[in-house]
């Protein structure tokens, strides 16, 4: 069922989108092989899913082009199309039909007949959906929509996944299992992109993650490498309305009203920062200690939170 | 043995074709049962305007008027009861589609696949003149009850049914790619379907209007398709059938060329 080939999975190059005088992507370049599980971060209007809909084809790019497995996505659409499986970020359905008609449906539209019946019912049974195969989409709760929603893009066995926040609005069950179910794909051979706004989900899944901030993608590496550039402990201070001494303030890697946060590679900086803090008299409200994680590493390139 | 292998072969390759085929089968198949599945609304309920239409005309009109000699008029008003109908929910089937998966936003599961500008078009104009035909045929069952109509020309009425059909399916889909909300098809459908339809000589001969809304008249290619499709029961009309089946055919080619231009595009689907 996957197309063996070298060819990367999906190939970006120098990709522009304008809306009107808005500029959502401003040259993106970006290769995924075969074979990964992708993370796309982003604070909201970072231009993830302009990205997603230009290599579906759901928009055209004002400059660059992508292709999929090779296969470029304006001019070769309908091979690019029958490599890849997307669901979209909006929760959409046809009110016309139950889950699994639109399942057949959008198998068909892909070519694939009875024979895939054997898949469909495997995507169902995977994401929860088995016993609400004959239940109308209208009548299905938010999380059961985007579940079908999940499982349309899944009908026609595509090698390449793109999930746009597919978690948003999904309960931890789910959440769980719909992991398990595309870490299971993934290990079959599928490659995998997905956004979220959970970092943890994009820590724990992922092998390569990449961030775009206002258009422009401003991290990509895999996920160890990001976390140990990153690596050590977080020291999170409540001090209040002060100004750092200027000894500290390179190690300061963000700060949120009052709430001081500093990136540290051993434990003796803690004693450092802290007899700082006490030459300059500024009290020690609150302290928190943690590791560092995706999350942190985003808030420093991206100085935003997600 | 041999054969049974040919036989295997051949039945493998009509498998692989009808694989090719699968995508714009699946397609039509959707359009079919999505109007299907509410019959009620998409075919029943024309099919009782219509017949309620010839009751109260035929019940008017019957005796006072005669468009053609020998032709009572409440045969003549069926034909053209019919055209309309046709033509109306053959619109009515690929705008509606179109406008409701757009709004509704459901129109990316098509858009995602890899069927082409052509397979797509082929699929929302087969569904629309599938429609159109059901709703025709219905009522046509309906007005034999009042009154039994002959075909001399079946041919011709089929022809143009299909093609009227046709035409005004292409016309649906260009309605449902270019309107953005429900308001602006409305406007399409009251301020060009409507008169048009009404203003084309159903209920009346365009022989007996004015000369200048004679002319007029001609310009409504609805004119010539409810003409044409009334020659096929009564053996006559105002123009020759062939001339409108040219009009009628040269109308749908022009606007399923268009059609297929702004699929092609892109227009208003993938910005
Ligand atoms: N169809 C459109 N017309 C005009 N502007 C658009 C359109 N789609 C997106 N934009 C703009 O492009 C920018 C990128 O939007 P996009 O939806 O790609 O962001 P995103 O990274 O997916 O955000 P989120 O996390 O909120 O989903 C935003 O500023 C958005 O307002
Ligand atoms: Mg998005």
């Amino acid at each position: 069922m996957i197309t063996p080939s070298s060819k990367p999975a999906i190939k970006i190059n120098n990709v522009y989108k304008n809306f009107g005088s808005l500029q959502a992507l401003n040259g993106v370049d970006l290769t995924i092989e075969q074979g990964e599980f992708f993370a796309l971060l982003g604070p909201n209007g970072a231009g993830k899913s302009t990205l997603i809909s230009i290599l579906a084809g759901l928009l055209k790019p004002s400059a660059g082009d992508i292709s999929v497995m090779g296969f470029d996505v304006v001019n070769q659409y309908q091979q690019a199309r029958q490599l890849l499986g997307v669901v979209p970020q909006e929760l959409v359905f046809d009110p016309f039909f139950n889950v699994r008609e639109m399942l057949r449906f959008q198998a068909g539209y892909f070519g694939r007949g009875p024979e895939n019946d054997i898949w469909v019912d495997e995507i169902l049974e995977g994401l929860g959906l088995a016993d609400k195969a004959h239940t109308n989409m209208r009548k299905l709760s938010g999380g059961m929509k985007r579940r079908a929603l999940i499982a349309q893009a899944l009908a026609h066995k595509p090698p390449v996944i793109v999930l746009d926040e597919p978690t948003a609005g999904v309960d931890v069950e789910l959440r769980q299992m719909l992991w398990e179910f595309i870490k299971k794909l993934n290990r079959d051979g599928h490659t995998i992109i997905l956004t979220t706004h959970y970092l943890e989900e994009a820590e724990a899944l992922c092998n390569r993650v990449g961030m775009m901030k206002q258009g422009n993608i401003v991290a990509l590496d895999s996920t160890a490498n990001l976390l140990n550039k990153f690596a050590g402990k977080n020291l999170r201070l409540t001090l209040g309305d002060v100004t750092l001494p200027l000894s500290i303030q390179p190690l300061m890697r963000h700060h949120d009203r009052g709430e001081f946060t500093f990136a540290l590679n051993d434990m003796a900086q803690i004693e450092f920062v802290l007899a700082a803090l006490r030459t300059d008299n500024i009290k020690v409200i609150d302290m928190q200690l943690n590791e560092a994680d995706l999350e942190d590493v985003f808030l420093s390139l991206v100085g935003k939170k997600l | 043995m041999m054969r049974l292998t040919t036989m295997n072969t051949a039945l493998k390759k009509c498998f692989t074709i009808s694989a090719a085929f699968r995508g714009p089968w699946t397609l039509l198949k959707k359009e079919l049962l999505r109007f299907w599945r509410v019959a009620f609304q998409t075919v029943a309920s024309p099919v009782i305007t219509a017949l309620l239409y010839l009751l109260i005309f035929s019940h008017v009109l019957e005796g006072h008027v005669q468009v053609y000699p020998g032709v009572p008029y409440t045969a003549f008003l069926i034909p053209g009861l019919i055209m309309m109908s046709v033509l109306q929910n053959a619109f009515a089937n690929s705008s509606s589609s179109l406008i409701q998966s757009k709004v509704m936003g459901n129109i990316v599961f098509v858009l995602l696949t890899p069927l082409t500008h052509l397979q797509f078009f082929l699929a929302f104009l087969l569904a629309a003149i599938i429609r159109g035909l059901v709703v025709g045929v219905f009522i046509y069952l309906g007005a034999m009850w009042f009154v039994d109509l002959e075909m001399v020309h079946p041919s011709l009425i089929f022809a143009f049914a299909f093609l009227g059909s046709a035409l005004l399916g292409t016309f649906g889909i260009i309605a449902g790619i270019w309107a953005d909300r429900f308001d602006q098809m409305a406007a399409f459908q009251n301020f060009i379907i409507m008169p048009l339809s009404f203003l084309s000589g159903v209920f009346y001969s365009i022989h007996s209007l004015p000369p200048i809304w004679q002319k007029v008249s001609q310009l409504n290619p609805f004119f010539y398709m409810i003409d044409g499709f009334r020659y096929g029961f009564f053996g006559k009309g105002d123009v020759c059938p062939l001339i409108s089946l040219a009009i009628v055919g040269g109308s749908f080619l022009v606007l399923a060329w268009i059609t297929l231009k702004m699929l092609k595009s892109g227009y208003k689907l993938r910005a």
